[in-house]
């Protein structure tokens, strides 16, 4: 009903903004994100804000309809075609949760070879996103193609560190993109102690490559917008190391909860001006992420991470979110670092040779929590006794991050009246682009285009039990 | 010298999977940019242009505005390439077109559902011409190069025609069904060279089925003889398939 309502005040307000001396400024279809979003600010002759938005027209999927009645076998490869970036993320919190329903305990290789695979999607994933997403606002170029001419060694050091993350994903699980080893209670293949050692190398390797990159970004770090706004972080934590694969659901307003408690965290309420859902917890609104990954865990990070980190000047807790791209990467620092260490301990105990493991399906619910690149990632799933899934639930980060970069740009469009409209076009932009949106993730996270392509409010639906 | 082809890349309903294999060449995409001028790629650049000879088409089509912006594509295109099993066969998005369309939306936006158009997942080519198709969950990036370079030099791509199970004796891997599994590499298009059986998995069909692909013998191999039964056959067929004549 209101989304109406608000349509109409929406279309109405366009024309009368234009003719005076006022600003307008739309995204359609931000690029360099995965997925499809809108910007959309307004700001009148008086320099008054009179819109700031942030929307997605992205076609639902309705994975969490598709995969009912499905067999567990199958959940993990279906549910990772949810996102192409991430899949290997999807697929880990699929196997937890399915783990978690029939009570399936995994051997120690097999929690350190899944540490490796999502250290090595971290990398993947986080290496695309500062090079050649974020990098190029920094040079001042639109994509990272003109780095090509301009800036030829540094390229060739970034793409040989994507290409070297790539590879070693490949190694571990199979695959870069969908892999296939991955299954409930274990591998079906895993690398030869030979592999191990070729990986080691590669990792090793790749931290000149690292330093060279982190130097490169200290030398624009000043080009990143200095705004801060105070928000709360989520993400997993763990007392034993920088929780990525388990932990607990810590915040930095809340104590830490098991994950089973995921719906209490990611909470959605109502908002009086739309008819938007959004998510928060003690705070106005919540951030996921890198960003939030290292203002809970920093004292866990690796020495070569810490050290990046120094350099890059990012020190918690930060409450800048464009500093995001800092954070990861200092977090790939840390993925190469521990990586190292993983496949040491893997080394020191002789690696076993692993067949899929044989499962007896029972009836029961579970919850896998993750951190994959763009934050932590929740998926439930009630299974009858044959196996067969009777309930899903997918709460994907960037629907969690989604209000907070609504708030941020409630505070920060304000600072920036005084711009013109390429500088709010680019540092708006920029800001959505910090955090890493994966849209097409975002099964729950669509706003209400008609047929008609008339513009909307976003909205945020869920299921709810 | 003649101008370079502009090349452009538009994404559907789909994980951008595809995109990102294309993005995974590394230096060899910058190879291929000194033979083509890439001026639409969202995920990657900011400029943006509606000049362009080759689309490529990721994703599949489950709304009528995708309809819409689809034939605008096609109208802009010399040539549509169909970019991976979204585009190509329907992919896995096609899983819901077997579900009740008003549940499915039910199940996941509530009381909300109403305002979520969509309707059965199909592939670029239910909707307009498509030139040529490059398939795969994900797709094969040494495929992605070996069709565009068919397509510079103006010859018709072609893709194998013959199913998974030859690629999969040639890479050394013993048959699934001799392992008490089930596999849809009988059936399954070539060209992957069998990489998700040779990762200790089984062909899941994601390049669609082989030209010539015998679904009657299949179903005798899957049901009657390795003793399948029909659910555990169709969650598979179902899974990449849902586009297609086969027997599901």
């Amino acid at each position: 009903m209101s989304a109406k309502k608000a349509t109409a005040k929406t279309k109405k307000a366009a024309p009368k903004a234009a003719p005076v001396m006022g600003k307008r400024v739309e995204v359609k279809h931000i690029s360099r994100v995965e997925g499809h979003g809108n910007i959309v600010v307004e700001i009148d002759a008086k320099n008054k804000v009179k819109a700031c938005r942030w929307e997605v027209p992205e076609a639902p999927r309705f994975f969490e309809a598709m995969i009912l009645g499905k067999s567990y076998t199958q959940i993990h490869q279906i549910v990772s075609r949810i996102c192409g970036i991430c899949s290997i993320g999807h697929q880990l919190c699929s196997i937890q949760a399915t783990e978690d329903a029939m009570g399936i305990m995994v051997s120690d290789q097999t929690v350190r070879l899944r540490k490796l695979a999502l250290h090595g999607e971290n990398l993947q994933s986080h290496l695309l996103h500062v090079a050649y997403l974020a990098l190029p606002d920094l040079m001042g170029v639109g994509s990272v193609i003109p780095l090509a001419q301009t800036h030829k060694k540094e390229l060739l050091t970034l793409i040989g560190l994507h290409r070297m993350a790539n590879e070693f994903s490949r190694a571990t699980t199979g695959r870069t993109t969908h892999p296939q080893r991955l299954v409930p209670g274990g591998f079906t293949k895993v690398p030869t102690e030979a592999e191990l050692r070729d990986m080691k190398k590669m990792l090793e390797d790749s931290i000149p490559g690292l330093e060279a990159a982190s130097d490169l970004f200290a030398s624009v770090v000043d080009k990143l917008p200095n705004f801060t706004r105070e928000t709360e972080y989520v993400g997993l934590v763990s007392p034993a190391e920088y929780a990525m694969y388990w932990g607990e659901v810590g915040s930095t307003m809340d104590q830490a909860r098991p994950a089973i408690y995921y719906k209490d965290i990611t909470n959605e309420y109502m908002v009086p001006q739309s008819t938007a859902k959004w998510t928060k917890n003690k705070g106005e609104s919540l951030m996921v992420g890198a960003l939030a990954r290292f203002n809970l865990n920093h004292k866990r990070l690796s020495p070569l991470a810490k050290g990046i980190a120094r350099k890059l000047g990012l020190k918690a807790p930060c409450h800048n979110p464009y500093y995001n791209n800092l954070a990861q990467l200092v977090e790939c620092a840390h993925s190469v670092e521990d990586s190292i260490r993983l496949i040491d301990e893997m080394l020191n105990s002789g690696i076993k040779s692993e067949t899929e493991p044989k499962i007896t399906p029972r009836a029961g619910k579970g919850v896998g929590a993750v951190e994959v690149p763009r934050g932590i990632l929740f998926h439930a799933y009630e299974y009858d006794d044959r196996g067969r899934i009777l309930n899903a639930d997918c709460v994907i980060p960037t629907n969690q991050n989604h209000a907070n970069i609504q708030k941020d740009f409630e505070a920060l469009v304000p600072t920036l009246v005084d711009e013109d409209e390429a500088t709010i076009e680019l540092k708006t932009s920029m800001l959505v682009r910090a955090y890493d949106p994966c849209i097409s993730c975002s099964t729950h996270f669509v706003d209400m285009t008609s047929a008609r392509e008339e513009r909307r409010l976003v909205k945020f639906v869920r299921v709810d039990d | 010298m003649a101008p370079k082809p502009k090349i452009a890349f538009f994404d559907f309903a789909g994980c951008e999977g595809d995109q990102l294999q294309v993005a995974n060449l590394e230096e060899k995409l910058l190879d291929l940019l000194e033979h083509v001028e890439l001026v639409n790629f969202r995920e990657v650049m900011t400029e943006a242009s509606d000049d362009y000879d080759i689309a490529f088409v990721e994703g599949s089509i489950t709304r009528p505005e995708d309809e819409v912006r689809l034939k605008e594509i096609r109208s802009k295109a010399k040539l549509v390439i169909a970019l991976g099993a979204c585009a190509a066969i329907g992919g896995v998005n096609c899983m819901k077109n077997f579900m009740d369309d008003m549940e499915v939306r039910e199940i996941v936006y509530g009381d909300m559902a109403r305002a979520y158009p969509t309707y059965a997942a199909r592939p670029a080519k239910a909707v307009v011409h498509v030139d040529a198709e490059i398939p795969g969950c994900p797709i094969d990036g040494k495929e992605f190069l070996r069709v565009t370079k068919e397509l510079l030099l103006g010859k018709p791509p072609t893709l194998p025609d013959y199913p998974v199970c030859v690629e999969c004796k040639a890479a050394g891997n013993i048959c699934r069904y001799e392992q008490g599994k089930l596999c849809l590499g009988i059936i399954t298009r070539g060209g992957c060279g069998a990489c998700c059986v040779s990762e200790g998995s089984h062909c899941w069909g994601c390049r669609g089925l082989a030209p010539d692909a015998n679904l009657d013998a299949a179903r005798y191999v899957m049901e009657d003889q390795a003793g399948f039964s029909r659910i555990q056959v169709q969650d598979l067929m179902r899974m990449y398939l849902g586009y297609t004549n086969a027997p599901l």
